[in-house]
């Protein structure tokens, strides 16, 4: 194996000018990059000393080319110190804590050098080298001063040589004042030279590695070509990259300011020119820096420099570094197949073709792996690696290979395509928890896209209305490993936030396994024995209904532990359900009962593995029964009676009449005001409440007269699909639509659409959607239903934005924390976060097993 | 401490975890705001409530208090009256004050209706005003109030200007007449044990503790950092606790309990409450580049340079960064094998 280096630290520090001058490769003094040949110019940005980006140049420095060179930094010296702007604040903060001509750190009485202080204390006797002595002494100075000179004074004084401190004041974005004087860059850089180490120490800094006057440059380093690559366009045009642009114009305004500086020219230009430099050498490092224009390319859009590669969700840190792009991974639609198991993921064939997985050679797979190796199509092997790392092509040339599989020795390794059974991670964006990333086994399959049982949907949050998914195919035999024993679909049953269920039935499968355990439900020899194989069952139990025939509560039965027995009380339409010894004896299943205690306690009791193999046979099962039986809806099914249509009717107009006395009321006040409220928002209140009470009305009179055969009431109480409330409002009344929580009331003056009466606070101008789905909605209608609609839709826009922000934060603060073999939570740097992780050691996933242990129940704040 | 089936992993990234199980939840969560009868309206809940939360806000929007009585004031009549002693009133509550610049003088009109309701008497608010100016003239339930001369730095008498007077207005409209500072609008509540409590607006644990007929042992506020000032670290650590509990359940979002007491935990472990973000937990993590991979990328690098700062590469994003094993988890766990020829 080979020899892993393992980065132990990293320094971070400043570059002192020596520092540049001593890597850089070549002094850059051309501006610009290639010459008329198209060759790169020597002393240019582009100088193949920096390395190279062409391929068949090599590398002045190393002699590498372009794959091997790693490119090398050049220098260019500046004439003029100009400011680093990311390094202004700190400058700024030095400069305000040191006297400038001792150059000490002010305020702290001196520590090295006391002598002097108590010299300068006799020779002037007043001067004072101890703080409270110099709040005394400025005001008789300023009385002095005063009449002489309306001079700036900060009024404090240095406590090492008693020298009047002066105002510094930054002026933006690069400039320094003193007491309202421009201090030039060359006067900065000697006042933060003379600072000596030990006050620097003081001050945070690290001399040997980071000096403030290394803060203001004099040397500006080029980074090598390979980090400014140019683009040549489809016309033989060559495209520079920003930072190049950048650099060119540092370079050309700094030849100008060389020149002007050696013609002696006027000291203002010299400034000018000094100044724009400056700026140059700015936006080169930062280009969204506050209160100058950013530098912009010739097409206007502006220039993205050395701050903003780094910065931002696009930026390297986040986009390059925390995040990297994979090999061997794969991504197309996903479509439902119950028929494979959980665990799998059907791979289409071309995919598994591509796909690759290294196998080591052993001698006990030598053999297997040859047929690989001299087979022609499908599962065969695309490389052989040698002991020595060499990578042999094992497509085409059926000689070679067969000289490689005289050859094959143990050490070497076999690339193949996956088949059936390896192990693979299958992900859903966004991955919000670590179940949106599980192991599958491969099935390869025909077909362009990915099968998944749609049983793993909840976990991945996904549906098949055109969702992609991606494959990851593991190199490593410990990652294969870990996928295997970690991250199976089958271990993640429970969801490690509240250890219920979170791979379970849904939908069709829950509807079929109500009319599979119904009492109804009969099933002759032949469908017995069909449902029994589709499971893998191939024992026949004896009929336990009249004329031979199997109920389907028995042959549920079959797929249970014969040692469970679970009893739920209440379910909704099931009644009480009871299974004693493995046997369904009483009861319907529906999504509650089923999840909640059938599968978490096979789960906890009887493993993952038959977990699996249960799910995975109720899945066949349950789908076979909702065919046999069959479930349709059709418009017919949402007819009212007459009689509930009356009634219905009858509802509404109690409330309109209900509305219209409080609206009287309102308008005559009578009405009585809630407390904390005006009138007018009682009344509104008011009326929300009588519109609630409508809809839930209307409610009870729809689930009297749909009854419970009707196949969306079945649905809804099942917990399969849909809710009561969908029926309400397709047969009913679809009642109060909400904007804000509150009826609209916004569009007109005073009302909510121009043929509408002003000031009409009934329910149909706020809003009241009186018609049902069935019958359609009026003009009004439809437009409070749109208003209450988009509401909705732009709600959730702005909370995923949010919520993927906060989750965002909340990974970064706690993702360090881990738990230790003394079940200490301790972060990074080992300090201790919870002495015993959730107060009791459990495991969130599996604790619902145990009662809440004491200690956990202590720590519960109990404010009634 | 003993070990059992159930017992976490060692190594377990619960911290990943636990941010998954409350953050992965956000996104069903409602944004609807919630009414407190009578006491505020849009109380936020679902998502900007557990945002506010995280972020350790200094007050939240519609701070609440929740304050219970001694047991002899438990029943629901001698709960309002406390809720009534309690409650603040303000005095633009009672009656309307108009400054009147032509005279450089301030009228106050006391309603009788408001000030009946509120129990506030025309004395009281005659009381409250007189802290203002003593020169006040009245006639009936009308005030005249002139303010009294103003007095410069050095003694010497100043002018009152209408710009002054307008300030002094608007200051006395909001000048308590009774009740206790920052409680307003008390209502009296049931809780599900049956018992009568009072629940306000405002957060001012002290305040309603003093009154005699409040058990100063059961006031609890939502205002998580007052929590903090007043009880200190560890009852903070507990309300943050409950606080996000209850957002979680108003979901009916279930989430295990070890994982709010992690975070909660996390948030307060270091004796202060931090706020999960740049400002609070993630600008302080040790690993210049973990903070740089976060937010404020150039910042932190800038800074590091400066004071020469060493990257230990002892967490996760760090490892992530360089390309090596993250250290939890499996990534922890190193195996030594003898090897036998």
């Amino acid at each position: 194996m080979e020899v892993q280096h393992v980065l132990n630290r990293i320094k971070f520090s400043v570059f002192s000018p020596e520092m540049i001058r001593r890597m850089s490769a070549a002094k850059i003094i051309v501006p610009d990059t290639y010459d008329d040949d198209g060759y790169p110019i020597d002393g240019g940005l582009v100088d193949t000393r920096l390395g190279v980006v062409d391929p068949g140049l090599r590398c002045k420095t190393c002699g590498g080319r372009v794959t091997e060179c790693p490119g090398h930094f050049g220098h260019i010296e500046l004439v003029r110190p100009v400011m680093h702007i990311g390094f202004i604040k700190k400058i700024y903060a030095i400069l305000k804590a040191t006297c400038p001509k001792c150059s000490r750190v002010v305020g702290k009485p001196s520590t090295t050098k006391p002598k002097i202080a108590e010299k300068k204390k006799e020779e002037e006797s007043e001067i004072p080298s101890l703080l409270e002595e110099v709040e005394e002494k400025p005001k008789e100075e300023n009385k002095d001063q005063k009449p002489k000179e309306k001079e700036k004074t900060t009024g404090k004084y240095c406590t090492h040589c008693g020298e009047e401190l002066p105002e510094i004041k930054i002026l933006k974005p690069t400039g320094f004042l003193r007491n309202g004087e421009n201090i030039l860059p060359t006067e900065i850089r000697e006042w933060l030279a003379s600072i000596n180490d030990e006050d620097l120490r003081e001050l945070g800094f690290d001399p040997l590695y980071s000096r403030p006057e290394w803060m203001i440059l004099t040397a500006l380093p080029v980074p090598p070509v390979s980090v400014r690559p140019s683009i040549t366009l489809e016309t033989g045009e060559r495209s520079e990259d920003d930072l190049t642009h950048k650099l060119v114009d540092i370079i050309r305004i700094n030849q100008k300011l060389e020149a002007n500086i050696n013609a002696g020219a006027p000291q203002l230009i010299i400034e000018d020119l000094w100044e724009l430099l400056q700026y140059h050498v700015t936006t080169y490092f930062d280009n969204e820096t506050a209160n100058i224009p950013p530098a912009r390319h010739r097409s206007g859009r502006p220039l993205k420099t050395l701050t903003q590669r780094l910065k931002g969700k696009e930026g390297r840190f986040r986009y390059n570094l925390s995040g990297k792009r994979v090999n061997f991974s794969a991504r197309t639609v996903i479509s439902p197949d119950p028929r494979i198991g959980m665990d799998e993921i059907g791979v289409p064939q071309r995919m598994a073709e591509e796909l690759t997985i290294p196998v080591a050679v052993t001698e006990w797979n030598v053999n297997e792996l040859k047929k690989y190796i001299l087979s022609d199509s499908y599962p065969r092997a695309t490389y052989i690696i040698r002991a020595d790392g060499k990578k042999i092509r094992a497509v085409d040339d059926p000689e070679l290979r067969k000289e490689v599989v005289e050859n094959l020795k143990v050490g070497w390794t076999v690339e193949r395509q996956i088949i059936d059974g390896d192990i693979s991670l299958f992900n859903r964006q966004p991955s919000l928890h670590r179940v949106s990333m599980m192991g599958h086994t491969v099935r390869v399959l025909p077909g362009k896209t990915f099968r998944l049982n749609p049983l793993d949907c909840p976990p991945y949050n996904a549906d098949f209305d055109g969702d992609e998914m991606n494959l990851h195919i593991m190199q490593t035999e410990e990652a294969q490993a870990e996928a295997r024993y970690l991250m199976k679909v089958e271990k993640q049953i429970l969801s490690p936030r509240h250890g219920h269920a979170i791979i379970k039935p849904q939908e069709d499968h829950v509807s079929g396994l109500y009319f599979l355990t119904h009492d109804d439900m009969e099933f002759t020899k032949a469908d017995a024995s069909n449902l029994l194989y589709l499971v893998g069952i191939t024992k026949l139990p004896a009929p336990d209904r009249k004329k031979g025939m199997y109920s389907g509560k028995l042959l549920f039965s079959q797929l249970l532990p014969s040692d469970l027995s679970v009893k739920v009380a209440d379910t909704k339409l099931g009644g009480d359900v009871v299974i004693r010894s493995g046997k369904l004896v009483r009861g319907e299943l529906e999504s509650k009962s089923m999840e909640g205690d059938v599968l978490e306690k096979i789960f906890i009791n009887y493993g993952p593995e038959f977990t699996k193999e249960f799910l995975d046979g109720s899945t066949r099962m349950a789908l076979e029964a909702i065919s046999i039986h069959g479930l349709s809806v059709s418009l017919k099914d949402y007819n009212l009676s007459e009689r509930a249509d009356k009634k219905i009717k009858d509802t509404l107009d109690k409330m309109d009449r209900e509305i219209d006395n409080l609206v009287m009321q309102y308008k005559n006040k009578s009405l009585d005001r809630a407390p904390g409220m005006t009138l007018k928002e009682t009344l509104e209140a008011l009326i929300v409440q009588i519109t609630s009470e409508t809809r839930n009305h209307a409610g009870k009179i729809v689930e009297e007269d749909l009854t419970i055969s009707n196949p969306s009431i079945i649905m809804a109480k099942i917990g399969a699909r849909g809710s009561l409330l969908n029926a309400i409002q397709m047969c009913a009344v679809v009642a109060q639509q909400t904007v804000r929580s509150k009826r609209p009331s916004r569009g007109y003056k005073r009302r909510l659409l121009p043929y509408f009466k002003k000031g009409s606070l009934t329910g149909k101008e706020r809003g009241f959607v009186y018609s049902s789905f069935k019958e359609g909605l009026k003009i009004y209608e439809f437009l409070a239903h749109s208003m209450g609609g988009r509401e909705a839709l732009v709600n959730t826009a702005i909370r995923t934005a949010r919520s993927g922000y906060m989750q965002r934060r909340l990974i970064n603060a706690l993702q360090d924390l881990v738990v230790y073999n003394d079940l200490t939570v301790r972060n990074a740097d080992m300090s201790i976060v919870q002495f015993v992780y959730g107060g009791d050691g459990k495991d969130p996933m599996v604790a619902s097993e145990v009662e809440a242990v004491e200690g956990a129940k202590q720590d519960d704040i109990d404010t009634a | 401490m003993k070990k059992t089936k159930n017992s976490i992993a060692p190594y377990e990234a619960v911290g990943v975890i636990c941010a998954q199980s409350i953050g992965e939840p956000g996104t069903q969560m409602t944004m609807r705001t919630f009414h407190y009868a009578g006491v505020a309206e849009h109380v936020p809940t679902g998502l900007p409530r557990l945002i506010e939360i995280v972020d350790a806000k200094k007050e939240p929007k519609k701070p609440i208090i929740d304050i219970y009585l001694k047991k002899s004031y438990r029943s629901q009549a001698e709960a309002e009256k406390v809720a009534k002693e309690l409650g603040s009133v303000f005095i633009s509550d009672v009656a309307s004050v108009n400054d009147d610049l032509e005279n450089l003088a301030i009228r106050i009109k006391y309603s009788e209706k408001d000030g009946k309701v509120l129990g506030v008497t025309f004395n009281m608010l005659k009381k409250v005003i007189e802290e203002f100016s003593t020169d006040i003239r009245v006639s009936g339930s009308k005030m005249l109030l002139k303010p009294k001369p103003l007095k410069g730095k050095k003694g010497e008498k100043k002018r009152i200007t209408a710009k002054f007077v307008r300030k002094l207005a608007n200051k006395m409209k909001n000048a308590i007449v009774k009740g206790v500072k920052g409680i307003h609008r008390a209502v009296v509540i049931r809780d599900e044990k049956g018992e009568y409590f009072i629940r306000a607006s405002g957060f001012n644990i002290i305040g309603a503790s003093e009154h005699p007929a409040v058990d100063p042992s059961r006031v609890y506020t939502n205002n998580v950092k007052e929590i903090e000032r007043i009880y200190g670290i560890e009852a903070a650590r507990n309300a943050i606790k409950k606080e996000i509990n209850d957002v979680m359940n108003m979901q009916r979002l279930y989430v295990d309990i070890r994982h709010i007491t992690l975070i909660s935990d996390a948030m307060t472990h270091s004796g202060d409450i931090k706020s999960i973000g740049r400002h609070g937990l993630s600008g302080q993590k040790t690993g210049v580049l973990g903070r740089a991979a976060f937010e404020e990328t150039v910042k932190h690098l800038i800074n590091a340079s400066s004071i020469a700062e060493e990257e230990h590469l002892v967490g996760v994003t760090e490892n992530i960064i360089v390309g090596q094993t993250v250290p939890v988890g499996t990534g922890k766990i190193k195996l030594l094998m003898k090897r036998t020829k």
